[in-house]
């Protein structure tokens, strides 16, 4: 069956031509690229790596960059919608592009020095170069500003000490934009693959997130030249670009919302039992209809937010709305989808289980939901809950 | 290679059509629009022949205003340039051929490409009424083409089979699904086009040939049958599939 995507307000007349073409040449890309391999990739635990050079192709990395540092200079909306898309195919393969544009791009390009941007925008945006992000500690996850990992500086390098957890694409990336403290400060620095004392095991096991690389960063008296600290200090350095990547799972969760909406509504309405399709119960369209609200509800949301970034006027706060609210409606979405499609929702000839599996990470992952509860609680209060 | 690709702008094929009040048109209202999907097909036949032997491709539509967003995605796709032929009023085939062929006239093309048909009214008639104006070999329902020089090797769908055409250029050629896999424009493509421009003719008008009377949905679909898993249940979905739907 044909993918039927949810517009039930007619949001596409809102939407740019250029983001609806973006939009549907990134949701052919994963038809053809991504959605026929995607299964026994998660099922193996298999990275398929020659989905880099096809995403750097299509234009995937570096949606907001630039064209003069190899980017697309396309808005924000764009890279929402293209995120949305991604996800539909699986949020393993989103991960891949939030970090290279949001957490890899974004803060080299926002504090690197025009030297680094030349240096390293266009082999991030041609899929040459591989990027990931180390902010996250085995002992610091919620509580960044508690980090270890420290750097010292000498005549003319930083020496770099500690360890990341959780990092995606950490053992494949030739660069790595890690936070550490300096003199009690948290600076970014460009740790690069080979580097003397620069190691990045894959961490395996995962039930989430089979098809995308997940690993540990460790620094042993790693020397980092001075021209690898990117200019900025304090947490709203790496806070910065957790907003950008959590702007793109707000869009990106939708795809996988309307992924499993789809499935279900087209099994729901073959399935048949008691001499009818099960579409035709009222349990299950109730079922239908709350997901569909949902979905319609967090899609105006995303709109909402990726035009105010457009204009360069979303809050943090808003982000935070958006993607705490869009991923636990997706991931409700996949629960309710798994009941419709009854037993066969557990099996891998639908992709509900999948996308299930994948979002239990991303409700935790960039802010965990309750994280962003609390940043909302004290929004509404003034009172922060977390200190 | 002058090459001429002519798309039109119809309904998606995923959107449901509803009749408009007067009976005879398609509400627009919640519908979208997309290049009509044969029409792809010709356009990416005409960029593969560009890439192979050079030149240019023309996107051309016949159509009001949003048509050109048909023509943002032909440009994105990668052609060289974009022309629409305006009109506000409804049309029919021939009023598509008539205009399609006078903007022809103008630029002399070594082939035209276009979809078999356009999914909104499915006549499959402009490329043939285009031959007849233009005086040139029409080739419908086109599954291979091999253009060596001038001679140009087709290899068309006819009922229960296929047949294998040759004619020569100047042509036109008419695009069948199977054809190829069109391509889907890259990101940085799309914002090229963004700011390209779009040439602008006004239509030659021409009397209506065929008149719209009134359209209407189809009826519901007729209602399944369904049955259990025992052989003879099997035998009687072969027997089902040979006889009532002759598709084995």
């Amino acid at each position: 069956m044909p993918y039927k995507p949810i517009d039930f307000f007619g949001i596409d007349e809102l939407y740019h031509p250029e983001e609806l073409l973006i939009r549907q040449s990134v949701r052919s890309f994963v038809d053809t690229e991504v959605i026929p391999i995607i299964e026994d990739s998660f099922e193996k635990a298999d990275f398929h790596f020659d989905l880099i050079p096809k995403m750097a192709e299509l234009g995937l990395f570096g949606i907001t960059i630039p064209e003069e540092y190899g980017g697309i200079g396309a808005n924000y909306t764009s890279y929402g919608l293209a995120m949305q898309e991604l996800e539909r195919g699986d949020s393993g393969i989103r991960s891949f592009a939030s970090v290279q544009n949001s957490l890899v791009m974004y803060p080299i390009n926002k504090y690197g020095s025009e030297e680094i941007k030349k240096r390293w925008l266009p082999k991030l945006a041609k899929g040459e170069a591989i990027g990931c992000f180390g902010l996250t500690e085995p002992d610091h996850g919620s509580n960044p500003g508690g980090m270890i990992t420290n750097a010292v500086e000498t005549a003319d390098s930083y020496i770099l000490n500690g360890a990341k957890m959780w990092i995606t694409n950490g053992t494949i990336a030739d660069i790595a934009v890690v936070w550490a403290k300096l003199n009690g400060e948290v600076c970014g620095f460009l740790v690069e693959k080979g580097m003397k004392g620069f190691t990045a095991p894959e961490m395996t096991g995962k039930h989430s997130l089979r098809a995308s690389i997940t690993s540990e960063l460790v620094f042993q008296d790693v020397e980092i030249p001075k021209i690898n600290k990117l200019n900025i200090k304090g947490l709203k350095g790496p806070l910065s670009c957790l907003t950008q990547a959590r702007y793109g799972i707000a869009y990106g969760v939708i795809g996988a919302a309307m992924a499993v909406y789809d499935s279900a509504l087209d099994y729901s309405l073959s399935r048949i039992q008691f001499g009818r399709p099960i579409a035709g119960f009222q349990l299950t369209q109730e079922k239908l209809v709350n997901m569909f609200t949902e979905i319609s509800k967090a899609q105006l949301v995303a709109y909402r937010l990726g035009r105010l970034k457009d204009d360069d006027r979303a809050t943090s706060h808003q982000v935070s709305f958006a993607k705490r609210n869009n991923v636990e409606i997706a991931l409700n979405c996949c629960r309710i989808a798994r009941e419709i499609h009854g037993a066969n929702g557990i099996v891998n000839e639908y992709n509900v289980m999948r996308h299930a599996a994948n979002l239990e990470s991303v409700k935790t992952y960039e802010g965990t939901h309750e994280i962003h509860t609390l940043i909302l609680g004290e929004h509404l209060t003034g009172i922060p809950a977390y200190q | 290679m002058n090459i001429l690709v002519c798309i039109s702008r119809v309904p998606d094929t995923a959107s449901r059509v509803i009749v408009g009040s007067d009976g005879k048109t398609i509400d627009p209202q919640g519908i979208k629009y997309i290049v009509n999907p044969y029409d792809e097909i010709a356009l990416e036949e005409g960029l593969r022949l560009r890439e192979k032997n050079g030149g240019t491709v023309t996107a051309l539509t016949v159509g009001g205003e949003s048509s050109k967003e048909q023509l943002r995605t032909a440009l994105a796709m990668g052609v060289d340039s974009a022309v629409i032929v305006k009109t506000d009023s409804s049309f029919d085939s021939f009023f598509v051929a008539n205009n399609i062929s006078e903007y022809a006239k103008s630029i002399n093309p070594d082939i035209i490409l276009l979809g078999k048909q356009s999914v909104d009214f499915d006549s499959l008639q402009v490329p043939s009424i285009l031959g007849e104006l233009l005086g040139l070999p029409s080739v419908s329902v086109v599954t291979k083409l091999a253009i060596e020089g001038n001679t140009v090797t087709a290899e068309r769908e006819i009922e229960g089979g296929k047949e294998v055409v040759e004619t020569s250029l100047p042509c036109i050629i008419s695009a069948q699904k199977g054809l190829n896999d069109p391509r889907y424009p890259k990101l940085p493509d799309i914002m090229k086009a963004k700011s390209k421009p779009i040439e602008e003719k006004d239509a030659v008008n021409s009397d209506e040939r065929v008149t719209v009377m009134g359209i209407e949905i189809p009826l519901k679909k007729r209602a399944g049958i369904i049955l259990g898993g025992e052989d003879k249940d099997i035998d009687e979905v072969v027997r089902l599939l040979h006889e009532e739907s002759k598709v084995i």
